[in-house]
């Protein structure tokens, strides 16, 4: 077995298998701890628990207006890093494939120089992240090994990417075998640390869109 | 995680304990007891806020105490840093894996010590770094929780706030007020303002709480609520066996004191067969009051929960309150209004307020950040009744204070008691000539007699 195979199997079964069973268990983990009925009477404004738990996720992703002014410079680094990662993961052509040989699911790929834009605005992103991480004064009080592992085990996916895609450097095997394999140490440390906000950045939008809805204090 | 460097811990003298008995116990015993504390009614809200941080800051953009100083230390979410460690540690789902591999450093005591700084004199508990975070953790809640845990190990700043919520907790009100004196009080404010007065009446359909703040500093405001009642026709009645709308304890993180008020409350209120109860203009009482009061005693109350301005807003509507209009002024300054947190933000009421002063006709100038943007006037969550907390008191109504400004408004009106003692001591220092309202006092000047006759 070389070690691609290695990494297009047993590898990739075993970082999928960590990466879901981790998940669930962190969320179950919260989910399962008792719910304490709440038997205040709603406000007059108030709407249901679940539309307000979803309106808090969708909207939450729209920075408000009045604190734009402060926190603009996050809030672009943070949408060029996400919309360049969804752009890659959703128009690659590669990531298509892969997708409908495990599903069946099909849609038409991106042009390849859109992609390599979108590669090229998110590893830019990436390098600004650790850059304000490092000098920013909250950010450097706030940041831990999390953090900063987490970053890393992303970049390292786009940066073979981008390479494999260029075909250069390193011959498109050995490119393939790394770029995989960074992808499953991606997904390894995924439930674990502060990657996990895949998930629990949604969870917490709801949690607190459900309560502020019956307080009809949604905002 | 990473270990909590020395040199970011804040730098204040290690707190007094305020629990006596706390002083023979073994530092871990405390610490455990700060750890019960934080994580008991932990549901799983708060266990996925503490799951849910990105790291990304966003939440000292919006917190008046970073904002104004720009000290990282003020960032919201670092204030329950150590909670969030122990956490980690002890309660995560992940807890097992961070003890074996040390990924998160235990707490110690003397690490909560430095804690008391942040935790409590520089968190309004004002939920405005809630409405930034894109992972929307609210941080006050999770404050309010750690102030549980600091309670339960003797870590309450001593002055003012710990002194009194002990006192809250021994007598029911935070300055010792008995129900006889409580009572002689008010008939003596009815006597002096000459206002009918209502104390423990057997029926009534509305009670309002009472503020000890306004019972000593602001009678005035006491003598409106009756005025206002009187003129709006209904059965009201203060009542002196559960009145105190402080709850000290609240903010200080003693939730047996807090239970203790709250009964008393309820009890009170469902006694004399009450459908309203009115909190007075007061901020965090209110929030106990309105949304967890039901779960502390265990039942839906048998009555509404309506801050004043509410209350007013309804009458209003329903044509049981009349008004004339303020007569405008010369210089057309106009006025300005402050929202009060728990009240705009955080029940969603900005809009309460606004109908009142409308139908007062009022020029009003509204502040660049107001309804739930607005700034906490900085004194909210307890910081008032902290001495030391002063001169960051001040600070962070710096922002408030160029708000007001920009409006070119030469008074700003209030609907909290806390927000008003803020203001003015605020103004006061900062040799500013702002004059500072109680909207309510200002119903009560403008009430309409002769139009609720015809
Ligand atoms: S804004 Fe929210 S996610 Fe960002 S650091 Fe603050 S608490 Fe964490
Ligand atoms: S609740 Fe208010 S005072 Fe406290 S950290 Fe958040 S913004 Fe700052």
């Amino acid at each position: 077995m070389t070690l691609l195979d290695f990494a297009r199997g047993p590898a990739l079964y075993a970082a999928t298998l960590i990466m879901v069973c981790g998940l669930v268990w962190r969320l179950t983990g919260v989910a399962l701890l008792p719910f304490r009925r709440d038997l205040a009477a709603s406000g007059p404004n108030a709407k249901g628990r679940v539309s307000g738990a979803l309106w808090q996720v969708v909207s939450r992703s729209f920075p408000r207006r009045s604190f734009l002014g402060r926190t603009m410079v996050t809030v672009t680094i943070g949408y060029a890093m996400h919309i360049g990662l969804a752009v890659i993961l959703l128009g690659g052509a590669p990531h298509i494939l892969l997708v409908t040989q495990a599903t069946g699911l099909d849609w038409p790929a991106l042009p390849k120089g859109i992609v390599a834009i979108a590669s090229g605005v998110t590893l830019v992103s990436l390098l600004l992240v650790i850059l304000r991480r490092l000098t920013h004064p909250v950010l450097r009080l706030l940041s831990n090994v999390d953090d900063y592992l987490s970053i890393l085990l992303t970049l390292i996916p786009v940066l073979t990417g981008i390479l494999l895609a260029e075909e250069t450097l390193l011959p498109y095997e050995t490119l393939l075998t790394w770029h995989i394999l960074s992808v499953e140490a991606l997904m390894i440390w995924l439930p674990f640390g502060k990657l996990a906000h895949v998930v629990f950045v949604f969870a917490g939008r709801a949690a607190l869109g459900a309560r502020q809805a019956r307080k009809g204090a949604l905002q | 995680m990473s270990p909590m460097p020395p040199s970011r811990a804040p730098k204040i003298a290690p707190a007094t304990r305020r629990i006596a008995e706390s002083r023979s116990q073994e530092d871990q015993t405390r610490l455990d007891a700060a750890m019960r504390g934080f994580i008991t009614d932990f549901g799983p809200e708060a266990a996925t806020w503490m799951e849910a941080c990105l790291h990304c800051g966003q939440c000292a953009e919006a917190c008046q105490f970073y904002v104004e100083t720009g000290d990282p230390k003020y960032t919201p979410i670092w204030k329950i840093e150590p909670f969030k460690q122990a956490y980690n540690r002890q309660m995560g789902p992940f807890a097992p894996l961070f003890r074996m591999f040390g990924l998160t450093p235990s707490v110690s005591l003397g690490q909560l010590e430095h804690w008391q700084e942040l935790l409590y004199d520089s968190c309004n508990m004002c939920g405005r770094c809630t409405m930034v975070c894109p992972a929307g953790i609210d941080i006050a809640d999770l404050v309010e929780k750690a102030r549980h845990g600091m309670f339960d190990a003797g870590l309450v700043p001593p002055d003012y706030l710990g002194a009194l919520a002990g006192k809250e907790r021994e007598t029911g009100s935070p300055f010792g007020i008995a129900p006889n004196a409580m009572r002689d009080s008010l008939l003596e404010i009815g006597e002096k303002h000459g206002v009918e007065m209502h104390v423990d009446e057997p029926r009534a359909e509305v009670v309002p709480a009472v503020s000890s703040i306004d019972l000593k500093m602001y009678p005035d405001s006491i003598a409106a609520t009756a005025k206002v009642l009187n003129h709006i026709g209904v059965r009201w009645s203060f009542m002196t066996k559960g009145f105190d709308a402080d709850n000290v304890s609240l903010t200080a993180g003693d939730r047996e004191g807090q239970k203790i008020v709250t009964e008393a409350i309820v009890a009170a209120a469902t006694d004399c067969g009450a459908q309203v109860l009115i909190m007075p203009e007061c901020g965090h009482s209110y929030t106990e009051m309105r949304w967890e009061a039901a779960n502390t005693v265990g039942h839906a109350l048998p009555f509404r929960v309506l801050h004043m301005s509410e209350y007013l807003a309804e009458a209003l509507e329903a044509g049981q309150l009349h008004l004339r209009p303020v007569p405008k002024d010369g210089q057309g300054h106009g006025v300005t209004f402050h929202d009060p947190c728990q009240v705009s933000r955080r029940s969603g009421r900005s809009d309460a307020p606004r109908r009142i002063m409308q139908a007062l006709g009022l020029d009003l100038h509204e502040l660049a950040d107001h309804g739930p943007d607005s700034w906490c006037c900085g004194g909210g969550g307890g910081v008032a009744l902290i001495g030391r907390a002063k001169t960051l008191r001040n600070h962070a109504f710096d922002i408030k204070k160029r708000q007001v400004a920009e409006t070119g408004a030469d008074t700003v009106y209030v609907t909290c008691t806390g927000c008003r003692q803020t203001f003015e001591h605020g103004f006061k220092d900062a040799g500013a000539e702002t004059g500072v309202g109680s909207l309510l006092d200002l119903v009560a000047e403008q009430l309409d007699e002769k139009e609720k006759t015809s």
